[in-house]
C-alpha cells in the first residue's frame, strides 16, 4: 500500500469485477504489445518524507544564498510574513481555474481586486488577470498590437529594454510572423530620432519602451504616445511594477497597453519562477487583450458577484482565432500580490520605493566617493538600480564581494557594473559592500 | 431581394446598396449576443472573407461577407445594444455595403432555398 | 467551504490612515525623484491594519472548493492531491532566496534539481532530453512547435506551413499553432473518438509541419491505432506532437517516446500534482528526442517556474520506481468503475475501454430536459466539484469524469450514489435541478450580463 493510493487489495477486487474484467493490466488490452511498458521504470526507489527532506536538504546546502544588490529584472523584495500563510490556504492552493463560479467566488473576488489594483499602480483602465511573466506578456502585447491595428505586423522595440525580455519577444516574432525593428540608446536611454522616419513607412502596430530601463535610468517619453497615436500606433510600456509607486505612470505617459513583471510586488526571486507577467490596457482595446478577465455580476438572487467574463476570446471557445493560446496563467500569485498590496497599500509601496531609491542614491554616492568608480550615464536619474564604470578588475571585485556573501550587480559591459537597492538592504550592508570595493 | 449564405448571413440589396446582417437561425444558435465586433465606414468587404465577428457568452463567429464592396454605414445601434440582433434579426443589420460586384448575388441562395437548407 | 457568502472587498475595509506593514527606519539622506518623473495621481490602494486583511482573506477562501475540500472529478484536469511534502521543499529559503542571475558556483543545488527532473521526465516518456522553460501547458505547446518549425526550417524545407489537428482536440492546440504561425487542418473522428486515419490520409503531404496527437485523447480513449499514424504522418516528413495533458494514465503502462512522438509537452501541474493554485502557476516541460534540443526556443529569460518543477520533482522521488507504474493502472481503474457504474442512467456514447477519463452525453433519458449544466450545478449542492462540461465539441452534452488514482472506492461509490439520486431527481422533481445550486454561497451567475455591461474594476473613489 502506499500513502496516495487509497486501494486495497479487496477494492481493486470488486471494482475490476464491476467492470468485467479480471486484471488491473485487462485496463490496457488496447494498447499495442510493442509499446507495452515492460519491466520498471529506471528510477530511484520510493523516499519516505524523512528521505524527501534529507535530499532536499542536502542540494539546499549547494545552493548559496547572498546578501543580494543585483536587480535586472529579479528583485529583493520584502515579504509580509502574512502572505505565506494565506496563500497556502488550501482553498486558494488546491482549487482549480474558477469556472464554476458559484463555487470559486474566493479566486474570483481575488482577481477582481488585482485587475483594480494593477489598473490604479499603473494608471490604466483595466487589466487582465495575469500572464506568465513579465518577458511573455511583452510578447503577448506585441501580437495584440498586431492584432489591434489593422494592417501591421511590425513592432518598434527600444534597445533600451532587458536584453532577455528582447529576446523571448524576438522568438515571439519570428515565429508569430511579425517584424521588429530597433530603436537604438544613446547615453543609456531610447533614442526616439528615427521614430517619426520608421512609423512614416507604415505597418507599425506598437512602439515598445521600458521604464525604469534596462539600465535603471527613469526616461523621458514625452511626446512619444502622441507620435505614436498620429501613426494609429499603439504605445506599450513595460515596467517593473513596484516602481509605479512613485513613478509617473503608463497611462500619465498615455499608453494604449502597460505590461511587464510583477514579481517586484512581494513575490520571492524563486531562482526565476514563478513570476507574474501584468497586462493592462483601455476599455477601448480590452477585447483585444489576451488572458483570462474577471467581471463584477449580479446571481439569481440579486448577489453582487464575480465571474470569467469575456471568454469567448480565449482558446477554449475561439481556437485558432482566439487573442492568444494562454490557458493556465500564475492566480497564486495573483493572490500574493494583491495580499502584499492589501498589506503594504498605499502608504507602504510608497515608502518601499523610496527607501530603494535612498538607499540606491546612498550606494551610489559613497561608490563614487572612493575614486574607483565613475558615472556611466552621466545626466541621466535613476530609481533604486544604477550603472558604475569600475578603473579595476570587475570580474575580480564581483568575486570579493562574492566572497563576502554578496552578491554584486551584473556586468552590462567588461568594465559596468549594475547594482540596484530595495528596502532590504540596510546602511550596514551598503557600507560593507563599499568598503570592500575600496 | 434578399440573398442567404451558407454561413447563415443575408444581404437585403436595395439598388446599389446592401444590408448584411445574420439570420434568425444564427441568432437562435448563438444564444445571448454580447458584442458585434464591426468594420469601420470605408472598410473594404470581400466575398467569403470575414469582416468581423459576434460573440456571445459561449462562441464567437466570424461575420463572412456573402458579397464584395465598401462599406457605406454601421448599424451604431450595436455597440450598446448587441441584443437587438436576438430581438429582431432580420431589421438589425450590421453593415451597409456598396456592392462593387453585383454578379457575386447568383452565387447566394433565395428564401426558399435557404430555408430549406436549414430544416 | 462557507455556505454563506462572504461578499467583502478589501477597498471596503479601507479605512484612510491606517496600515498593515512595517518597514525598516530610513536611515538614508533623502533623493527626491524629479517632479516630471514623479506620478500626478497617486495610487489610490487600501489602507487596513494587518489583522483586517488577514481575515479578509481568510474569509474570501471559505467562499471556494480546493481538492483538499472533496471529490474533484473535472475531466482533462487531473485534479490529484497536491502532496504537502512537495510544498514544504519549495518553500524552503535555500531555494526561495536566490536569485535567477546568480553565478553558477551559487546555485548548484538548484541546477541539480532541474537537471534531476529532466532525468526522471526523459525516463518516464522515452524522450532524450528536456526543456523546463515554458511555464504551462500552453506555454509547452507552442514552444513544441516553435522547435518543430526550427526544425524544418534548419533543413530549409519552408512550405511545412500546416499542422493536423483532430477536431477533438482541446482549445490550445489550434490556439498555439496560430500563434506559432501555423494553419491548422482538422482530422476527422471516428464514432468511437479515434482519429479516423482515412481522413488522414487525405491531409498528408509535404506541406504538414506536424500533426498533434493526445492519447488517450479527449474522450479518453486510447488510439489503439497511433503506430500506424505514427508512420503516416512520418512517412510524409512530419513530426509527431504529443499533447501531455492526458499523459496521467500512461504511468506504468507505456511512453510517448516509444510511441514515436518526437516532441513532447507535459502539465506538472496536473500528472504530477502540483497544486493548481487557482489557475496556476503551471508548468510545462518539453521532451523532445534525440536530434532536436539544438532547437529549444528562448520563451523565458531564466528556468521556467522553478519552484513548480522543484514540487514535481519531490513528486516523483516520493513515488519512485515502484509506485509511479501504478498511478495509470489505479486512475483508469477508477474511471472505468464509475462508468461501468452509471452508464444505465447516463448515456454512454463510447462503449469499450476507456483510460483515465470517459465522457457522458447527458442524462439518458432526454425527456426530462434536465441538462449537463444542470446537473453539473447539482452536484455542487452535494458537496462534490462538477465535471468538466461541455467539451470535447464532439458531444452536446458532454460531461467528461475523471477521478485520478488518489480517490479511494468510498469516494467513487459516494458520487455513483449521488449521481443516481441526480438523475432521479431529474424524473421526478426537475425544477430542483434545473434551478441549483441551492446550497452553494451563491445561484447561478449572469454571464450574460458580466458580458455586456463589463465592469473590470472597483469604482475609483478618490477625487482627483
Amino acid at each position: 500500500m502506499f500513502k496516495y493510493f487509497p486501494h486495497t487489495a479487496d477494492d481493486i477486487q470488486h471494482m475490476l469485477d464491476v467492470i468485467g474484467l479480471k486484471s488491473l493490466d485487462d485496463l490496457y488490452a488496447d494498447v499495442p504489445e510493442s509499446v507495452r511498458l515492460k519491466g520498471e521504470y529506471d528510477l530511484p526507489e520510493e523516499k519516505s518524507e524523512i528521505d524527501i527532506r534529507k535530499y532536499f536538504n542536502q542540494l539546499g546546502t549547494k545552493n548559496q544564498q547572498k546578501i543580494c544588490f543585483t536587480g535586472a529584472g529579479s528583485y529583493d523584495h520584502y515579504i509580509p510574513s502574512a502572505i505565506p500563510q494565506l496563500c497556502s490556504r488550501s482553498e486558494y492552493l488546491t482549487s482549480y481555474t474558477p469556472y464554476q463560479a458559484e463555487i470559486s467566488q474566493g479566486t474570483l473576488h481575488y482577481i477582481f481586486e488585482y485587475q483594480t489594483m494593477m489598473a490604479r499602480l499603473t494608471g490604466m483602465e483595466v487589466s487582465n488577470a495575469s500572464m506568465y511573466d513579465g518577458s511573455t506578456a511583452t510578447a503577448e502585447a506585441a501580437m495584440m498590437a498586431c492584432t489591434a491595428v489593422k494592417k501591421s505586423n511590425k513592432v518598434i522595440i527600444s534597445e533600451a529594454i532587458d536584453p532577455k525580455v528582447i529576446e523571448v519577444v524576438k522568438t515571439y516574432a519570428h515565429f508569430n510572423g511579425f517584424e521588429l525593428q530597433y530603436l537604438s540608446q544613446q547615453n543609456g536611454v531610447t533614442d526616439f530620432t528615427n521614430l517619426p522616419g520608421l512609423l512614416a513607412q507604415g505597418g507599425v502596430a506598437g512602439v515598445i519602451v521600458q521604464q525604469p530601463n534596462y539600465f535603471g535610468i527613469i526616461e523621458d517619453f514625452t511626446g512619444v504616445a502622441d507620435t505614436c497615436h498620429d501613426k494609429k500606433a499603439l504605445f506599450i510600456v513595460n515596467s517593473i511594477v513596484a516602481d509605479l509607486a512613485l513613478l509617473k505612470t503608463p497611462g500619465e505617459w498615455g499608453a494604449d497597453i502597460a505590461v511587464g513583471e510583477a514579481q517586484s510586488l512581494g513575490l520571492p526571486m524563486a531562482w526565476g519562477g514563478p513570476y507574474l507577467g501584468y497586462m493592462c490596457t483601455t476599455n477601448k482595446l480590452v477585447r483585444k487583450m489576451p488572458g483570462r478577465i474577471v467581471g463584477e455580476t449580479l446571481d439569481q438572487d440579486g448577489r453582487r458577484t464575480y465571474a470569467l467574463t469575456l471568454q469567448a476570446r480565449e482558446q477554449h471557445i475561439r481556437r485558432d482565432k482566439a487573442t492568444s493560446n494562454i490557458c493556465s496563467n500564475e492566480s497564486l500569485m495573483v493572490l500574493w500580490v494583491t495580499i502584499y498590496m492589501a498589506l503594504m497599500g498605499k502608504q507602504g509601496l510608497r515608502e518601499a520605493a523610496q527607501l530603494g531609491c535612498d538607499g540606491a542614491h546612498y550606494l551610489h554616492a559613497q561608490l563614487l566617493a572612493t575614486g574607483h568608480f565613475i558615472e556611466t550615464f552621466p545626466g541621466k536619474e535613476f530609481l533604486n538600480e544604477f550603472c558604475l564604470r569600475y578603473d579595476g578588475d570587475l570580474d575580480a571585485l564581483q568575486q570579493t564581494w562574492l566572497d563576502h556573501g554578496f552578491f554584486g550587480g551584473i556586468k552590462v559591459a567588461d568594465d559596468i557594473v549594475m547594482l540596484a537597492v530595495t528596502e532590504q538592504r540596510d546602511k550596514e550592508e551598503i557600507d560593507a559592500l563599499v568598503n570592500l570595493a575600496k | 431581394m434578399t440573398y442567404f449564405s451558407e454561413s447563415h448571413e443575408y444581404v437585403r440589396v436595395e439598388g446599389e446598396f446592401g444590408y448584411i446582417g445574420i439570420t434568425d437561425f444564427a441568432q437562435k444558435e448563438l444564444g445571448n449576443i454580447v458584442y458585434v465586433d464591426m468594420p469601420e465606414v470605408d472598410d473594404e468587404v470581400t466575398a467569403g472573407d470575414d469582416f468581423g465577428a459576434v460573440e456571445s457568452v459561449k462562441a464567437a463567429n466570424d461575420l463572412i461577407s456573402p458579397i464584395s464592396g465598401i462599406v457605406i454605414e454601421v448599424n451604431e445601434a450595436l455597440e450598446d445594444h448587441p441584443e437587438l440582433i436576438n430581438q429582431d434579426a432580420n431589421s438589425n443589420w450590421i453593415i451597409k455595403v456598396k456592392l462593387s460586384d453585383p454578379s457575386e448575388l447568383e452565387n447566394l441562395m433565395d428564401e426558399e432555398a435557404y430555408n430549406a437548407s436549414i430544416s | 467551504m462557507n455556505n454563506k457568502l462572504y461578499n467583502n472587498l478589501i477597498f471596503e475595509l479601507s479605512n484612510p490612515g491606517c496600515v498593515g506593514y512595517s518597514l525598516p527606519r530610513n536611515e538614508f539622506p533623502h533623493h527626491e525623484i524629479s517632479e516630471s518623473h514623479l506620478r500626478n495621481k497617486e495610487c489610490d490602494l487600501p489602507e487596513c491594519d494587518e489583522l483586517t486583511v488577514v481575515r479578509h482573506y481568510t474569509n474570501n477562501s471559505g467562499n471556494n472548493f480546493g481538492v483538499d475540500n472533496g471529490f474533484y472529478p473535472l475531466g482533462s484536469c487531473t485534479m490529484k492531491y497536491n502532496p504537502k511534502i512537495n510544498d514544504e521543499m519549495a518553500g524552503m529559503k535555500e531555494f526561495t532566496d536566490i536569485h535567477p542571475l546568480q553565478p553558477e558556483t551559487t546555485t548548484l543545488g538548484c541546477q541539480a534539481v532541474t537537471d534531476e527532473l529532466r532525468s526522471v521526465l526523459s525516463q518516464i516518456t522515452g524522450m532524450d532530453d528536456f526543456t523546463l522553460k515554458p511555464c504551462a501547458g500552453a506555454h509547452g505547446e507552442l514552444t513544441g512547435l516553435m522547435i518543430i518549425r526550427a526544425y524544418h526550417e534548419s533543413r530549409n524545407d519552408t512550405k511545412r506551413t500546416k499542422v493536423i489537428i483532430p477536431d477533438s482536440a482541446h482549445g490550445t492546440n489550434p490556439a498555439s499553432a496560430a500563434v506559432c504561425g501555423l494553419d491548422v487542418v482538422e482530422v476527422k473522428s471516428m464514432p468511437d473518438g479515434t482519429v479516423d486515419a482515412e481522413d488522414l490520409a487525405t491531409k498528408l503531404d509535404d506541406t504538414v509541419a506536424a500533426m498533434m496527437m493526445t492519447n488517450p485523447n479527449t474522450l479518453g480513449i486510447f488510439e489503439h491505432d497511433i503506430l500506424k499514424i505514427v508512420d503516416m504522418v512520418h512517412k510524409c516528413g512530419g513530426l509527431m506532437y504529443y499533447d501531455g495533458a492526458n499523459f496521467n494514465p500512461l504511468l506504468g503502462a507505456c511512453r510517448p517516446g516509444d510511441m514515436g512522438f518526437d516532441v513532447l509537452h507535459l502539465n506538472l501541474h496536473k500528472t504530477f500534482s502540483t497544486p493548481h493554485g487557482g489557475g496556476g502557476p503551471g508548468s510545462g516541460p518539453v521532451g523532445v528526442r534525440k536530434g532536436l534540443s539544438q532547437f529549444f526556443p528562448l520563451v523565458n529569460p531564466y528556468h521556467g517556474n522553478f519552484l513548480v518543477e522543484l514540487r514535481g520533482l519531490a513528486y516523483v522521488l516520493s513515488l519512485g520506481k515502484e509506485n509511479i507504474k501504478n498511478v495509470g493502472p489505479l486512475a483508469t481503474l477508477n474511471a472505468s468503475y464509475i462508468k461501468e457504474s452509471l452508464k444505465d442512467v447516463f448515456e454512454l456514447p463510447i462503449e469499450g475501454l476507456c483510460k483515465h477519463e470517459f465522457v457522458f452525453n447527458g442524462l439518458l433519458d432526454k425527456s426530462t430536459g434536465v441538462t449537463t449544466m444542470d446537473v453539473a450545478k447539482r452536484l455542487l449542492d452535494y458537496g462534490f466539484h462538477a465535471p468538466t462540461i461541455y467539451f470535447p465539441l464532439l458531444f452536446h452534452e458532454s460531461m467528461m469524469i475523471e477521478p485520478t488514482e488518489g480517490e479511494s472506492k468510498d469516494t467513487l461509490d459516494a458520487f455513483i450514489e449521488t449521481m443516481r439520486i441526480i438523475a432521479e431527481e431529474a424524473k421526478e422533481n426537475p425544477e430542483v435541478v434545473k434551478s441549483a445550486p441551492h446550497n452553494t454561497p451563491i445561484s447561478r451567475v449572469d454571464d450574460v450580463l458580466a458580458a455586456r455591461q463589463l465592469v473590470l474594476v472597483y469604482p475609483n473613489e478618490q477625487k482627483d
